[in-house]
């Protein structure tokens, strides 16, 4: 794909947030995932242009993070927290499940390219376990079968809402553009907290 | 029986908490008004007399770190708050900025006063959409109502899934757009932080205690905690308890005392293993139960404070596949710059993995122990450090249960007993 006029405006518009130029690199990275679906080459050679940087400086920063694709992911990219606690209370079968069920290894991508699934470290929802993120939204409290439920929905293309998020799944794409600071109008859609972030302030009401 | 006493979490069960209306209808951005108005220093001095400290795992006096700053240098000043969220466990910071961004906002805003810097960015973890929605539009409201764009500009920056970030150093290095790998120290941020100028690096939870510091003043902080850990701070149960969740508490609450007053451990079932902060900190068992959590009484009992994310594990747990689990995040997280760490986790994987599964031999819980003492201290960052904590800890008190591992052949452990829906994925 090439960028357009207006991507490059938008792009500038992200440079100019900071002091120094160089700062900007990883919003652009989320940003060059935002319409590519993933890092590709013509995305560092751009974001190596409007920085001023070289095709290297920009590569050595973007595999240093695990959340920039060198190659592309489902529209629907399904992350199962496996760290201990998770692993422990159910991720590691949700994970394992999910494999077989989609027939698909970690950090891999279903022939429809509607799911891709990894492995993911902590992502602070801890109260939540066991933990699914999808498009980097809270699936929170699953189950075997709730998590097979929602990769099929993915497949069909009717996801259901994120717990803690907005009223609709988006796409990778779309969520890569919030992570760019591109605004979605949905930040007041969704629960202001779940259950058990409010259980102590519940129990304090209670004269506990 | 210490009380729960809300104030960070004081509103986050109305609906719309998360909006300027709310946060404006309870109150907020009073506290950046009444410090505008005050000479920096004096915000400095009050928020040292509060007793503050960071809430982000050290510990270090928060007022003390904003009056390192030099002043009058000339130099451009920057603040920078840490939403990295990664620590295993910790899942405080998270909850609070989807409650209550404002919160946050109000508290750069003041803390930025009192260092004398006109940029404040806010680095947030990038696994996280939602937050980062509402973090963006809490931002672009606050412009709009003019508490942020007159002298203070605010920035969300995002990370992309690099646990070293949450290292303050690695944090600028990445902000600054390169890896991020940690820098040696000195020189400390607070000479040459981002952009080599003086920088403040604070937690979520640090920042966001200001406001009410700032409001209803340093003595009524002070009231409220231990004699060296003050004030009000969330504590995070997850695990195997019949009710996990957020329970914000003065300093030195104990594990017991949370566990009775939310349900305890699931039922049928007893505790195991714990975490006081996430899994850097050493492990405790069930003789801690009456430990105060605060910094002293924490590390007093050999571990720490950090985040207090209390991982609660009950008998079904295997301490070595939990250990092998931290150990595999450690590897894979680790940046790769010091030797010590990036080859070590690489090598405590190898030897746990074995273990777990049965193969190996007694003699190889002394190499365990020798790898930990290598890397412990000899590295930049204290990434290795807390490699170590899970092992060294967990041969402590359950060394017979490594050796039930080599005995047995395998692990004698059920996975399943240990889920949340158990018997369920059969």
């Amino acid at each position: 794909m090439a960028f357009s006029e207006e991507d490059f405006q938008v792009m500038d518009s992200i440079i100019k947030r900071y002091p120094r130029s160089r700062s900007a690199i990883m919003p652009l990275l989320h940003y060059v995932q935002s319409k590519a679906g993933y890092i590709t080459n013509e995305g560092i050679e751009v974001i190596a242009k409007v920085l001023q940087l070289e095709a290297a400086e920009v590569t050595a920063v973007s595999t240093f993070y695990t959340q920039y694709k060198p190659t592309p992911v489902g529209e629907y990219h399904v992350g199962v927290c496996t760290n201990t606690l998770c692993a422990v209370m159910g991720g590691d079968a949700i994970f394992n499940s999910l494999k077989d069920h989609l027939g698909i290894g970690n950090d891999e991508v279903t022939v429809d390219g509607k799911v891709s699934l990894e492995h993911i470290e902590c992502n602070a929802a801890c109260d939540y376990a066991p933990v699914v993120m999808a498009n980097w939204e809270f699936y929170d409290n699953q189950t075997v079968q709730s998590a097979k439920d929602l990769v099929d929905a993915m497949r069909a293309g009717n996801p259901p809402a994120p717990t803690r998020g907005p009223n609709t799944l988006g796409t990778w794409k779309e969520a890569s553009a919030v992570l760019a600071g591109i605004n979605d109008g949905k930040a007041n859609e969704g629960l202001q907290a779940g259950t058990p972030t409010l259980l102590g302030l519940k129990l304090s009401k209670e004269g506990k | 029986m210490t009380k729960l006493v809300p104030v960070l979490s004081a509103h986050w069960d109305e609906k719309d908490s998360f909006t300027i209306e709310a946060y404006t209808r309870n109150g907020g951005y009073k506290a950046s008004k009444k410090a505008l108005a005050m000479d920096p220093d004096a915000v400095i001095q009050l928020v040292k007399d509060s007793g503050l400290r960071g809430r982000g795992g050290a510990g270090f006096p928060t007022g003390m770190k904003w009056g390192f700053i030099p002043q009058g240098d000339n130099k451009d000043h920057y603040l920078v708050v840490n939403a990295d969220e990664s620590e295993p466990g910790t899942c405080k910071d998270t909850p609070l900025l989807l409650a209550n961004p404002h919160v946050l906002i109000e508290g750069c805003i003041i803390a930025s006063h009192a260092i004398r810097a006109k940029h404040a960015f806010i680095y947030i973890r990038g696994e996280v959409t939602h937050v980062v929605r509402r973090l963006n539009q809490a931002i672009e409201d606050a412009y709009k109502a003019g508490h942020l764009g007159n002298g203070i500009e605010l920035v969300l920056h995002v990370g992309a899934g690099a646990y070293i970030c949450g290292e303050e150093t690695a944090l600028l290095d990445s902000l600054e757009g390169f890896r991020g790998q940690p820098r040696l120290r000195p020189p400390f941020p607070a000479i040459a932080g981002l952009y080599a100028r003086p920088t403040v690096v604070n937690n979520v939870e640090s920042i966001a205690s200001v406001p009410a510091i700032i409001e209803n003043g340093a003595e009524w902080y002070q009231a409220m905690g231990t004699e060296k850990s003050k004030g009000t701070t969330l504590y995070s149960l997850s695990g195997h308890v019949n009710n996990p969740g957020q329970f914000e508490a003065p300093l030195g609450i104990t594990l017991r005392e949370i566990l009775d007053l939310s349900g305890g451990i699931r039922n049928g079932h007893s505790l195991k293993f714990w975490t006081p902060g996430g899994s850097s900190t050493p492990l405790f068992t069930a003789e801690h139960l009456d430990v105060p959590l605060d910094y002293e009484g924490v590390s007093a009992a050999g571990s720490m404070l950090g985040t207090k994310a209390l991982q609660i594990f009950d008998e079904t747990t295997c301490v070595v596949r939990a250990v092998l689990r931290w150990t595999e995040f450690y590897k894979h997280e680790s940046c790769g710059k010091c030797t010590p760490c990036r080859e070590g986790t690489w090598w405590l994987v190898q030897i746990l993995r074995d273990l777990e599964n049965g193969k190996g031999t007694e003699a190889d819980l002394a190499k365990l122990l020798d790898l930990c003492d290598n890397i412990m201290g000899r590295s930049f960052c204290a990434l290795g450090d807390g490699a170590t904590s899970p092992i060294t800890s967990s041969i402590k008190y359950f060394r017979e249960e490594y050796i039930a591992h080599l005995t047995l052949g395998a692990c004698p452990f059920d996975p399943v007993a240990s889920t949340l829906f158990e018997g369920a994925s059969k």
